[in-house]
Parts: structure tokens; sequence; C-alpha cells
């Protein structure tokens, strides 16, 4: 794969902000039908991408940025991931009366998870993409704090065009920035332990939402024997692995991805 | 002026050719380079140095804590402290400092140096520090709530120095249903705290509004002025006025018999690939939410690369600038006598001996300083009007400066 998928996003969505527990939400969205909401890595969301497009053409799709992260204020109270989730379940509930999809990708995946535990009857799918929240048994969750911001993105991505493609050749001080204030929000809720909750496991089985697990199957962020496991955890799961494809199948295989959530939920 | 002995205590028998190989000696550094054996050895070698520091006249023995690195064998600073209460009998035990927000217990911390001031019948400093960036990696304590932590820490410690227990705890970030600790400070209300850095300031400022004195590390000596500017105007917007005995240096010296010698053994100050706490990567020492707000794209441009790592100046330089003092007695009293004159601190930290200066010249080091450079710095400080804070019996803090004194200046 080396074309990059990222040069057919439209430009035009809507930006909200609602206030939820003392903390201004962002979002951006646009289209019609089923409610979806994506939930970004912990690198943050840079914008309304190709994979919102693609769900965007059959459902209402929103991109909220994570509290603390883009264009969202910082809960300074917030010590937990999920403090984050029961934000985010807040959020939810403020602006639907039903239910609605979620797809959470890498650490927006384990809050989505967190979300899922707390608040099932609220979520009419789930979808959970490269996602942090489980300790691997044999391998490690690769750890940002030991290596640089561009280091732990581009280890997101099987292939560097498809980095390029989203966030271009130079680092500018803007993305420098908002990749640190990112990191920063990270290590505020989830230093220690990093990346997972021993809490979430015996929790997963009382989720009984249909739920798709996404892997890339050259994950170096979150092993793939976490995509096993979390199948084998939640009671209504199935796994697809997209091949020749990196920890980030949101940003690098946009169109499949939207494509197999939209056969998820029914709005294909 | 108070005179203090310091060694950031070197593993100076590791294999420093790894280091290069790896191009850091830091966190990740392996430790499987450590040889038990010759630590052993090292550790006895800084027992009879320390004894000697104080034989010959040294006011105070300096004791610092760093993790997962061969330039310092020091993981738990109260561990030495502890060691030099029982094998000293006169020495100020300074700690510069004790990383609180890396602590989980900062009451057992309390606990311990409760200890060591009773054991040394009241010879304790207790400095503080946030700690390096890098040591929140190593102990796992999180860089983002650093300086919270350290202001918790700090006033907790204080009060479990000053009040009388049982008493609660309930903070954001310790919490004890009982802080009671059967074991007290002897120095009364408690002992003195200094408060050691490079040049944060937010630290600098920090330490002069509760009036603890600066020591600045290795600072480079034309940046000592700002430095200074900087604490002196919040010492003064919280009414006192500041002098010689709020600030202290610490800086690298190497004495020996001749000049030829004496240098040979300074260079083993670049010891560490030139950086006197050797070299870690960018995003190490600066973690996440660790660094000030406003350098905050300069210290993400240096993780990601954007700008060259600074690297320390040649040896040469650093003697130039007394960044590094080298030579004969006469010769660094002269050095030193500008050193003072420039910065005017009244408390000097003398960083004597590091890398692979072996035993026998990091004795004869200590004795010429003790014998000869001491007497002299004694003078020079008194012609300069640097007394330190027990020569003026300074008050310990701001919390316990007489109000009159506040009153009258306001």
């Amino acid at each position: 794969m080396t074309a990059p998928e990222a040069t057919t996003a439209a430009r035009h969505a809507e930006e909200t902000v609602t206030s939820v527990a003392g903390v201004e939400l962002r979002c951006l969205q646009r289209g019609e039908g089923p409610s979806v909401v994506v939930l970004h890595h912990s690198f943050g969301n840079p914008g309304w991408l190709p994979l919102h497009d693609h769900l965007a053409a059959a459902c209402a799709v929103e991109a909220p940025d994570l509290p603390g992260f883009g264009g969202s204020s910082r809960p300074e109270w917030a010590r937990d991931v999920r403090d984050l989730a029961m934000i985010l379940g807040g959020w939810l509930r403020r602006r639907h009366d039903d239910r609605v999809a979620l797809v959470g990708c890498g650490f927006g995946g384990w809050i989505a998870a967190e979300l899922a535990t707390m608040w099932p009857e609220g979520l009419s799918h789930l979808v959970l993409v490269g996602s942090a929240g489980l300790l691997p048994g044999d391998g490690r969750i690769l750890d940002q704090v030991l290596i640089s911001h561009s280091e732990y993105v581009q280890a997101a991505f099987r292939h560097r065009s498809a980095y390029e493609a989203v966030y271009g050749s130079e680092l500018t001080d803007e993305l420098l920035i908002q990749w640190d204030i990112h990191r920063e929000m990270t290590a505020r809720v989830a230093w220690k332990p990093y990346m997972y909750n021993r809490r979430l496991v015996p929790l997963l089985g009382e989720v009984q939402v249909p739920t798709l697990v996404v892997w890339g199957d050259d994950d170096q962020v979150v092993p793939l024997e976490c995509a096993h496991r979390f199948v084998s955890l939640l009671p209504d799961a199935a796994l697809r692995t997209v091949v020749d494809c990196g920890h980030a199948v949101d940003l690098e295989r946009p169109i499949e991805l939207a494509r197999l959530v939209r056969a998820h939920i029914g709005a294909s | 002026m108070f005179l203090s002995y310091f060694t950031e205590q070197p593993m100076g028998a590791y294999p420093d050719d790894e280091g290069l190989k790896a191009g850091y000696t830091s966190v990740l550094f392996s430790n499987k380079f450590f040889d038990p054996v010759e630590g052993s050895r090292l550790y006895q070698e800084r027992l009879a140095e320390y004894r000697l520091a104080e034989e010959v006249g040294f006011d105070g023995i300096m004791v610092n804590e760093h993790h997962n690195a061969p330039y310092c064998m020091q993981p738990r600073i109260t561990v030495w402290s502890s060691i030099l209460a029982a094998i000293t009998e006169r020495v100020k035990i300074v700690q510069l400092g004790n990383p609180l927000p890396t602590y989980d217990s900062p009451l057992q911390f309390a606990e311990e140096i409760a200890m060591i001031d009773m054991i040394s019948q009241g010879r304790l400093v207790s400095g503080i520090v946030r700690g390096a960036g890098q040591e929140s990696i190593c102990l796992n304590a999180n860089p983002a709530y650093n300086r919270e932590r350290f202001d918790e820490a700090h006033n907790l410690l204080v009060k479990t120095m000053t009040d009388d227990g049982p008493f609660a705890w309930e903070g954001e970030h310790f919490q004890y249903r009982v802080v009671n600790p059967w074991a007290r400070v002897l120095q009364k209300p408690h002992p003195r705290i200094w408060v050691p850095g490079v040049f944060s300031p937010e630290t600098l400022v920090w330490a002069a509004e509760h009036r603890y004195p600066y020591i600045s590390l290795n600072t480079p000596l034309h940046l000592t002025g700002q430095l200074w500017e900087i604490y002196d105007d919040a010492a003064r917007r919280v009414g006192y006025e500041p002098g010689p005995e709020n600030r202290g240096y610490l800086l690298r010296v190497h004495v020996q018999d001749t000049e030829q010698k004496a240098l040979e053994g300074a260079r083993e100050f670049m010891w560490m690939q030139g950086q006197f706490t050797g070299v870690g990567h960018p995003y190490w020492v600066n973690p996440p939410g660790y660094g000030s707000e406003s350098r905050r794209l300069m210290y993400t441009k240096l993780a990601n690369g954007l700008v060259p790592r600074s690297s320390a100046a040649p040896f040469e330089e650093q003697l130039r600038t007394h960044e590094i003092v080298a030579g004969t007695p006469d010769q660094c009293i002269a050095a030193l006598r500008v050193v003072l004159e420039t910065c005017r601190p009244s408390i000097l930290m003398l960083w004597g001996n590091d890398g692979k200066v072996d035993h026998p010249d990091s004795l004869r080091c200590i004795e010429l300083m003790g014998r000869e450079v001491l007497p002299a710095l004694r003078e020079i400080g008194d012609e300069l009007g640097l007394h330190d804070p027990f020569e003026l019996d300074t008050p310990i803090s701001l919390r316990y400066t007489p109000p009159e004194e506040l009153a009258a200046r306001a």
C-alpha cells in the first residue's frame, strides 16, 4: 500500500462546543443517518479526516476532541482514563436521545471500552481500532514516554507515505505543540499503569453491545494479541485485521475502516 | 563562608566506551555494565574521603541523588546522609537535594530525615528539589504533576516537622489518615531547607518566596547576575532584603600539587561525554508536563531533533570561564576569588573529584583544599562580606521571619 487514501476529505464539517462537567468539548460533525462517534488516538485528532468523510456519506458523524486535547479544554481534576470516559458519557447523553455507535482508535479505543462498561445501554455498536486498555501477555504497548513525539506518531503507520499524507513531511511548530499538549494530557491520566487498566478485564464481559475489533496486521504500538483478548473478553465481538497496515488504521486505511464500520452498523 | 565538599560519587569503573556506543548514559543505559565488586570498592573509598573532608576543615558534605546512571552512585540520598550522620562528628550533612515529587511517601521521608537529624545531633540541612526530568521516568512518578507534588510534599514535610501529631493529611496527591511519626527533628523549628537548581525561574522565585537559600548548580558564572536578580526581586516582593546568605554556588574544582596533575584530574569532569549529569535524550530530560509552558516549543523541538542538543563547552573554555577551576592551591584560590567576586555566594560547594580520578588523588585534592584553599576562601569571604546563614543566624524561612523584619520593609 503506497498510495495514501487521505486526499479526498471534505473540508466542510460543522464545529460545535459543548460544556460538560466544566469542560468545553469541541466536536467536528457532518452527515446524516445513524449516529457514529469517533474517538481519536493519544496524539490527537488532526481535523476532519477521510475516515470521517467516508462515514459521513451514510452516517451522522461526530469527531470530538477528547477532554484536554485539541480544541477541548483540560479537566484539571481528571486523574484517570475513566474520568475522560465519564465526561464523554455526559457529552453523549447531552447530545443524543438514541443510542450511538462508538468507534475508538488506540487510546480513544480504551476510553470507548471504559465507556461501554459504564453505559452499554447507550451504545448501539462498538468498534475498537488498535485499542489500548489491556495489558498484553507477551509484548509491550509502545511507550511514548521513552521516544520522541515524531517517532511515536510515525510508529503508528506501516507506511511513511500514509503518515505524510496526514501530517506532511515537515514538523511545524503548531503540530509539535499540539503533540506535546496531547502527550501531557495522556500522561495526566495514563502515566501509570501505562495504557491499560486491570479493572477493565472483568467488566468487559458485561458489555452486551455488538462489537467489531479492527487491527492493523502490523501494529507496532498495541500488539495484535490485545485484539484477540478483547474478542475473547467481550460477549459479542468479532475481529477483522487489515493487512499491510499499522496501528492507526483510521489514518492509514480510512476507506477500508469506514467500509467495515458501516457494514458493522448496517449503514452500507 | 560555608564551605562544603561534594562529589557526585561517580561509578568510574564502568566501561565508558559502552556509553559512547549507546549515545546516552542514563535511564536505559544497561546496568549490566555496573560491576558491584567495583561499586563496593568505590563506596569504601568515598567513606575515607568524607572522613578526610571533615578532618581538614570543610563545614559540610553535600550529597545528592540520581537514578539509572553511572554518574551518580547515590540512588537514595537519605542512605548516605545516614551513613554520614554516623561516621562524622562535626560537618553539616547537606542534602541537595531530596527529589520530593518522586517519592510516593513524603511521610516516610520525613521520618528518615528526623532520624538523620537526631543521629547527627542536629547537623542536617535538608535541601529539596523537583528532581531532574529523567528521575520521574526512573522512579515512575508522574512528571505532569511534578510541581504540584513538590509543593504538596513540601507543605506536608514542614507541617510534619513543626506540628504535633496526630493529624490527618488529605491532599490532592498524598493522603494519610494519621500523621504521627515517632521520630522528630532535633533542630527547631526544623532543619534548614536549601533549594538547588540550574536556572529555572519558577524554582528561583519559589525559593525566594520561602526565604530558602538557592544553590546554583554550576550555572555559568556570567549568568549568575541574572539569576540573583530574579531571586532578589521575588525576595523583596515578599518583604525581606536578600543577600549573600541566600546564595549558594556549586562548581567543579580540582586541586593538586602541580598544575599539570591538576589539569589531568580536572579533565575527568568531562568524563560523562562532557555533560555533568550524563547524556540523556531530551524527551527523557523533559518528560510530559515537566517543563514550563513558556519553554514547551523549545523543548519539543529539541526532543524531535529540530534544534541541536547543546554540547558541553571544551575543557579549555570551561577553565577560562571558571566553570571548572583547576591548578595548584594558589592558582585555584586566585580563580575562586574571581568566582566569589562575581557570584557573591556565602555558601560554596566544591565539587572535587569526578570520573576516574583515583583514590589517592582524590584524597590529596581534599587535603590541599582543606589545608590551603579553605582558609584563603574564608579570608576572601570576610573581605567581601560573604556571611553564611549560620554565621548570621538568619531566619530559616519566611514563615519564621520575625514580623517586625517584614514590617520594617513594608
